[in-house]
């Protein structure tokens, strides 16, 4: 006995088109995972996208430049229109760029708002990122999805140097004879490095070729690899959202991305683009022409990098060549009679600027060591309700800010008629001193804030009438809050500092013990969220007219 | 006579003779001066003549003596001034730098206190005490001149002045507050005078060393950057990197989160 299922036939026009997609590469399921996947809204969620969307712009304006860009570093004699420089010996490199700035119809606009789309590409990225850190949302399961961002961050630094010194002019150069510097002093291995980047001597003839390889393929190509994989993980955690009423852990509200929001982001696909066209149309972006042909012997006022390498240039301008008659070259002996020499001028900058990407790199599992939490968070955290962790972030963007003022060093001082060595000293000292004001600073803003939380709860919002009683006292009327409001103000965790705990031998180890005393820094000091006892017994005191009384200690916040 | 001194001890007596006193001064004062322009305005065709070298002096010894001492000789205050030369007093008065206004890592610019006329004066007996580099030559000024070479004149900038001066001429920082200025708006003749004599901080580029032939082109280049406007849009102060960054981070990433919170405040 056979039985013959009767295929399925579509009576339109659409359905036919959708069957045959079903039927051959399994649209519906797809549909059913990417087009319903919600987003929540809130506009701190879309730093993410700008980074993405500048990314394709990135991508199809680079796409305009390479058929322009002659990545040689052959000399030819510049013979276009730009006449400052008419005659004047130079790279293919850099005349190709001098080309595409004046002789190529719409080439200045092109380079222009790829430069901006790269400085905005890695911008988007680091605000996205800090949104990520000071809300928790790297917290389990989405540990690797914020090392997959960490990588992206890094591929952008990474994007945005090696087309930076594709120009080939004095500019970049000098950001190469940088590196070319930092290669050179690691010991041992250092010069054979160098060699190997340049293909010999610095600057050589290689190395704007390498570069424009690693800048048009091998670099994009990772990126991205990396932006599907956070993409595919961004589906599979879900999305994560702010605390209010009926969100949980369970679930995501929002809207999904069909249809509403995905013409929404499409939409905003085109703002982002239309205000990197703005710029690059009104607004100078790395003048190449005036910095001349890479020649290694000049060094220009004003020589920096792009803002995300700065950070770099600064730790190596804080760096004291020496201290007093104390050198930092330092000259070891080696058993077989030669030395080596360390130039920690140029090493010692190099272990901030590790600390703080591996530190950024580790945080999850720093947190979670710290906290003992292992549970999976969706709801996300508001920055003052885990007032370590966020003053954790600010001491860290404090750091960062240190490093990347003194790669302007120079300018600060003539735009605001200091000493250069005066701002060099006070960073020095802001480096040291900056990041623990910073973190103290920002736990007790958190307290505090939690604190008015509290108060803002039990007693509601002042409503500026006074009120006098018979009796003769006066008392101020307050407002509830709305359960929206009470909602968000009162569901969070105050986690408590977990002392250190013997191990498996009872014994308490040495790392449990930085443990404890790092989770006592965090949550030694804390404000309760407020419990629906403490709720009811405000109201009640309320009703009697003496909670909400100005000045009536007896009914303040409980400590 | 007698009705005067009848009334010399009148109240108002103090008062009319201050009034008196003061329109002598002030009347002879201002004949002595436009007797004075008169005579210098007959003079400035005559380069560095007597007069001039003796009304320098004069100038020189009312104004600069102070701190460079009687004959220019130099004190603890100031460098002497014999061989700098009468570019350098150009330079230096004629930009308003000197008479300084303050003990500082460096004199800053600012408005002029002395003519063209007494300026000139100054040189000429600045000049008068020893040989040093004189006022250019009008030719050596001229950026339209036919030999003129821009682009060499570039080169030169870029390989000489741009370590200080920031590669589009926007000025750069020094160690301890000394700075290298902008060289926007500067006249022909102050440029060369600076190349000249290596004013503040800035060393001496002498004839041997940039031929007032380079010194032209230099000159031409920076004044065709100054002439064009920026080609790619607002300069943001020629001021590279960091401006572009603070520009992205400032004004970029403002409007864009403009966008963010208005697309999110309507949800549906």
């Amino acid at each position: 006995m056979s039985t013959t299922v009767k295929e399925f036939q579509p009576a339109t026009r659409t359905g036919r088109l959708a069957n045959y997609l079903d039927t051959r590469v399994g649209m519906s399921p797809i549909v059913k995972e990417f087009g319903r996947k919600i987003f929540p809204d809130h506009w701190t969620f879309m730093f993410g996208e700008v980074a993405l969307y500048s990314f394709v712009i990135l991508l199809l304006s680079g796409a305009f430049l390479t058929f322009f860009f002659d990545p040689s570093m052959a000399h030819v004699t510049y013979e276009g229109a730009y006449a400052p420089l008419y005659g004047i010996e130079m790279s293919a490199a850099y005349a190709s760029t001098l080309d595409i700035s004046f002789d190529i119809r719409g080439g200045l606009f092109m380079r222009q708002l790829h430069h901006w789309a790269a400085l905005l590409f890695v911008a988007a990225m680091s605000v996205h990122m800090l949104r990520v850190f000071f809300t928790g949302a790297f917290r389990r399961p989405r540990e690797l999805n914020w090392v997959v961002g960490c990588g992206l961050l890094m591929m952008g630094w990474a994007a945005g140097f090696t087309g930076y010194s594709l120009p080939d002019e004095v500019l970049s150069g000098n950001g190469l004879r940088i590196i070319d510097g930092i290669l050179k002093s690691l010991p041992l291995v250092g010069s054979h490095l160098s060699m190997f980047l340049f293909g010999g001597e610095f600057p050589g003839y290689s190395i704007v070729g390498r570069l424009y390889a690693l800048h048009i393929m091998i670099v994009p190509a990772v990126i991205l690899l990396l932006i599907v994989i956070h993409l595919f993980m961004v589906v599979t955690h879900k999305h994560t959202q702010y605390p209010g009423p009926g969100r949980t852990e369970n679930n995501v509200v929002g809207y999904p991305v069909g249809p509403v929001y995905a013409a929404k982001a499409g939409g905003f696909f085109f703002i982002v683009f239309g205000v990197l066209a703005l710029m690059a149309g009104t607004v100078t972006i790395n003048a190449m022409w005036n910095y001349g042909p890479y020649d290694p012997s000049p060094v220009q006022a004003g020589t920096q990098p792009d803002w995300y390498i700065g950070w770099f240039d600064g730790a190596l301008r804080l760096m004291p060549g020496q201290i007093g008659d104390f050198s930092f070259l330092w000259n070891i002996p080696m058993p077989w009679g030669s030395s080596v020499s360390l130039p920690m001028g140029v090493l010692f900058p190099l272990m901030p600027v590790g600390i703080l990407i591996l530190g950024m790199i580790a945080w999850p599992w720093i947190e979670a060591w710290v906290t003992k939490d292992n549970r999976e968070h969706h709801i996300l955290d508001r920055p003052r309700n885990a007032p370590g962790r966020t003053a954790a972030g600010v001491a860290g963007i404090t750091w960062y800010c240190v490093m990347w003022a003194a790669a302007s060093s120079d300018l600060i001082a003539t735009h605001f008629q200091v000493s250069l060595n005066d701002v060099l000293y006070l960073l020095r000292v802001l480096f040291f001193l900056g990041p623990v004001i910073a973190f103290i600073v920002t736990r007790r803003i958190c307290l505090s804030l939690q604190r008015k939380d509290r108060e803002l709860v039990l007693h509601g919002h002042e409503s500026g009438v006074v009120e006098m009683s018979p009796e003769g006292g006066f008392s101020e009327r307050h407002r509830n809050l709305t359960d929206y409001e009470m909602y968000r103000l009162v569901s969070f965790e105050s986690p408590r500092p977990i002392p250190a705990t013997p191990g498996r031998k009872g014994k308490v180890s040495t790392m449990e013990k930085v443990r404890a005393s790092v989770s006592r820094l965090f949550f030694e000091e804390r404000v309760e969220p407020v419990t629906r006892e403490e709720l009811v017994e405000a109201q009640l005191d309320g009703h009697h007219g003496h909670g909400a009384v100005e000045g009536d200690q007896g009914n303040q916040l409980g400590h | 006579m007698k009705a005067l001194s009848q009334h010399r001890r009148h109240p108002l007596m103090g008062l009319a003779l201050l009034l008196l006193g003061l329109l002598v001064t002030g009347g002879l004062y201002s004949a002595a001066s436009t007797v004075n322009q008169a005579q210098a305005a007959t003079q400035v065709t005559t380069a560095a003549s007597s007069d001039d070298i003796a009304e320098g002096e004069k100038l020189f010894n009312a104004n600069c003596a102070s701190c460079h001492g009687m004959g220019a000789a130099g004190t603890d205050a100031a460098p002497s001034l014999i061989g700098v030369g009468a570019a350098s007093v150009d330079f230096q008065v004629g930009t308003g730098r000197m008479p300084m206004q303050m003990n500082g890592p460096q004199a800053r610019l600012k408005p002029r206190q002395f003519s063209e006329e007494q300026t000139a004066q100054m040189a000429a007996y600045v000049a008068s005490l020893g040989a040093g580099p004189s006022v250019p030559e009008e030719k050596y000024l001229d950026a339209d001149h036919e030999d003129v070479n821009i682009a060499k004149g570039g080169e030169l900038f870029r390989i000489n002045c741009a370590m200080c001066h920031n590669a589009a001429a926007a000025g750069g920082a020094l160690t301890r507050g000394k700075f290298a200025p902008t060289l926007e708006g500067v006249s022909e003749k102050h440029i060369y005078e600076a190349m000249a004599t290596g004013p503040q901080n800035m060393p001496v580029f002498s004839d041997a060393n940039l031929k007032p032939e380079d010194k032209r082109d230099i000159i031409a280049y920076l004044k065709t950057i100054e002439s064009n406007d920026s080609p790619g849009g607002l300069s943001l102060g020629s001021l590279g990197p960091v401006s572009e960054g603070l520009f992205i981070w400032t004004a970029g990433l403002a409007v864009i989160i403009g966008f963010m919170v208005w697309l999110t405040s309507r949800s549906s």
